[in-house]
């Protein structure tokens, strides 16, 4: 493989109902800091169907190129489907990197396209940076449940394809003026070669409000709460920030609260800029969830809960009694 | 029906420790356990078996200390366990790990489903089930919560950001599972005893006819350049007044200096 034929920075596009994500936009302003870093062109792909507010999108997030393939096939995502695109753009273009977000769609094609094309992808990074001694670019992620940090680089082997969280990156500010060039690629996918169907979409009934992953403000609860309707004093307290609920696995489990709340190593990753944590005892499941959160809070009763080793305040008492102080309190200095 | 399941041995995050002074790591208190979210795939297997029948067999790559585990895996349901081992697939990354492990279940015959778990704990990638997929030529749904096999096919629920979707697949097919799925069966004393008497099958390199170059750190096309702790937070503020009223007012005092309010 000659590995000098393969240049530029691709982001993968992600969208929801039309609007696109968040870490797609966050990827966009990072891949153009590498691609200015290199000398090369920052390339956004979106794949779908009605994609007109994606690619406007991508030009007002720093993007130097679209690569745009639109058809009935790809409306929802399927890993055949846009395999199969990604795997051809890859062959006609030869992408030196490929940035996915770390959301269920990003990883499932991230690491189905990487096997198809020979290689692995470094997932999950929270960091990348291009050595002043080799020219290549280190990526670190978290292993051991983001107890240790792992750097690894892919000297040999093109393209590279890493996931992102959203929040490792910042959003630049939308530039309206800036134009993009507009590629439109006609690549079909038979549907006999789409071989997962989708015979239903449940949503969680409970109103979505802030997106967790991408709230400033998280405020979680744990079974220390004692019973599901003191998970009022959660919420209260997240709508007083105008932050997201989170929950631990066992609450969940219990069926106090439902699954898209879940923080931790099987459930979502966040990293805002405050993180409330009450009544948590911070199983290392649940910590690997939200340890790189700026500034945390833990209330807990007892002295010796594992949760206070990462909190920067470690509130030692009985959370139904504080948390109603906490928020009377905090009403007060809104009022005031 | 004739199952899969691929299991990772790994080291027990919970054991292992960080120096707070000088940031090195210790993994000497770690034990080896299966990888969490791999007995959730296996316990997904074994339900199936019970409902329609078959077999489920597991296999690992690893080292000869992965017999621990694969044991472990009869004793909780699998029919049989096969270890793949070989100096020469040391240091494979995920890519090479999918080679390795797609040439073993080739070898090993035709299966309607193969399950994994979403990602190792110790290298937390959520990957090698994918690459597996891809180089058997099979679909996949990863992230699934519930499996039910109905005329031929798969119906699984496969989680997302807000919820679930429901995805029929045919099959031949592969899963990933997380925890959600369901709680792992605890071995009786009695399938543990007959567990260590059975037969764990050894496959190397030579019997996978795999070329050495493909596989290992040689082979890998991801190189890990080095494995460090993170800097350490700062050690944080404790409150703690003489009642709980009292703390939480000393909490909102810390949080307004601290522009938090």
């Amino acid at each position: 493989m000659d590995i000098q034929e393969y240049k530029n920075v691709w982001v993968f596009i992600e969208t929801e109902n039309g609007k696109t994500e968040n870490v797609s936009l966050e990827l966009l302003s990072e891949g153009k800091t590498l691609a200015n870093s290199k000398n090369e062109k920052l390339i956004a792909i979106v794949i779908g169907h009605d994609v007109q507010a994606a690619v406007k999108s991508t030009s007002t997030y720093g993007a130097d190129e679209v690569i745009q393939v639109e058809k009935e096939e790809y409306k929802d995502y399927s890993t055949d489907a846009y395999t199969n695109v990604m795997e051809t753009l890859v062959a006609k273009y030869k992408p030196s990197i490929i940035l996915f977000g770390a959301t269920n769609d990003g990883k499932d094609l991230a690491a189905r396209l990487a096997a198809r094309v020979h290689t692995s992808v470094v997932s999950d990074c929270t960091e990348l940076k291009v050595s002043d001694h080799s020219g290549e670019v280190e990526w670190t992620r978290p292993v051991y449940g983001g107890n240790l940090l792992a750097t690894v680089s892919s000297p040999n082997q093109r393209p590279q394809i890493a996931t992102f969280r959203t929040g490792i990156f910042k959003k630049d500010q939308p530039d309206d003026a800036k134009s993009v060039n507009v590629v439109q690629e006609n690549i079909k996918t038979p549907s006999e070669a789409i071989r997962t169907k989708i015979i239903d979409i449940i949503k969680s009934s409970e109103e979505s409000g802030v997106k967790l992953e991408e709230a400033k403000v998280v405020v979680s609860g744990g079974r220390g709460l004692g019973k599901p309707e003191n998970f009022t004093l959660v919420k209260e307290l997240a709508d007083l920030f105008g932050g997201a609920v989170g929950a631990t696995r066992a609450v969940i489990d219990a069926g106090w609260i439902s699954p898209p709340h879940q923080v931790g190593q099987s459930g979502k990753t966040v990293s805002p800029d405050l993180y409330i944590a009450c009544g948590i005892s911070g199983a290392i499941q649940h910590v690997s969830g939200m340890k790189s959160s700026k500034v945390i809070i833990a209330i807990n009763k007892d002295p010796d809960a594992p949760i206070f080793d990462i909190a920067d305040y470690a509130v030692v008492g009985d959370v139904l009694e504080i948390v109603p102080v906490l928020i009377e309190e905090i009403k007060k200095l809104k009022d005031a | 029906m004739d199952l899969l399941v691929c299991v990772k041995q790994v080291l027990d995050t919970d054991g292992i420790k960080i120096d707070p002074d000088t940031n090195e790591i210790n993994k000497s208190g770690a034990s080896n356990i299966v990888s969490p979210y791999d007995k959730n795939a296996l316990e997904a297997a074994v339900q199936l078996k019970e409902t329609a029948g078959g077999t489920v067999t597991v296999i690992s790559l690893g080292s000869s200390e992965a017999k621990k585990a694969l044991k472990e895996c009869i004793s909780v349901g699998a029919d049989k366990a096969v270890l793949i081992s070989d100096e020469v697939f040391s240091g494979s990354d995920a890519y090479a790990t999918g080679l390795v492990l797609t040439a073993a279940i080739k070898k090993l015959g035709q299966f309607d489903l193969i399950l994994c778990g979403e990602q190792a704990t110790d290298n937390d990638d959520g990957q090698v089930g994918t690459q597996i997929a891809e180089h058997l030529g099979i679909p996949q749904v990863t992230c699934a919560s519930k499996i039910e096999i109905k005329d031929g096919k798969a119906i699984v629920n496969k989680e997302t950001d807000e919820g679930y979707m429901v995805i029929e697949t045919k099959l031949p097919a592969l899963c990933t599972t997380g925890d959600s799925i369901n709680e792992p069966r605890f071995a009786t004393i009695k399938s543990k005893m007959a567990a260590n008497r059975a037969k764990i099958e050894v496959l190397k390199a030579a019997d996978l006819g795999i070329e050495t170059d493909e596989v290992g750190t040689k082979g890998s096309p991801t190189q890990i350049l080095k494995v460090f702790a993170p800097p350490r937070r700062k050690t944080g503020i404790k409150i703690q007044e003489e009642s709980d009223h009292d703390t939480a007012l000393k909490l909102v005092q810390n949080m307004v200096a601290a522009k938090l309010v």
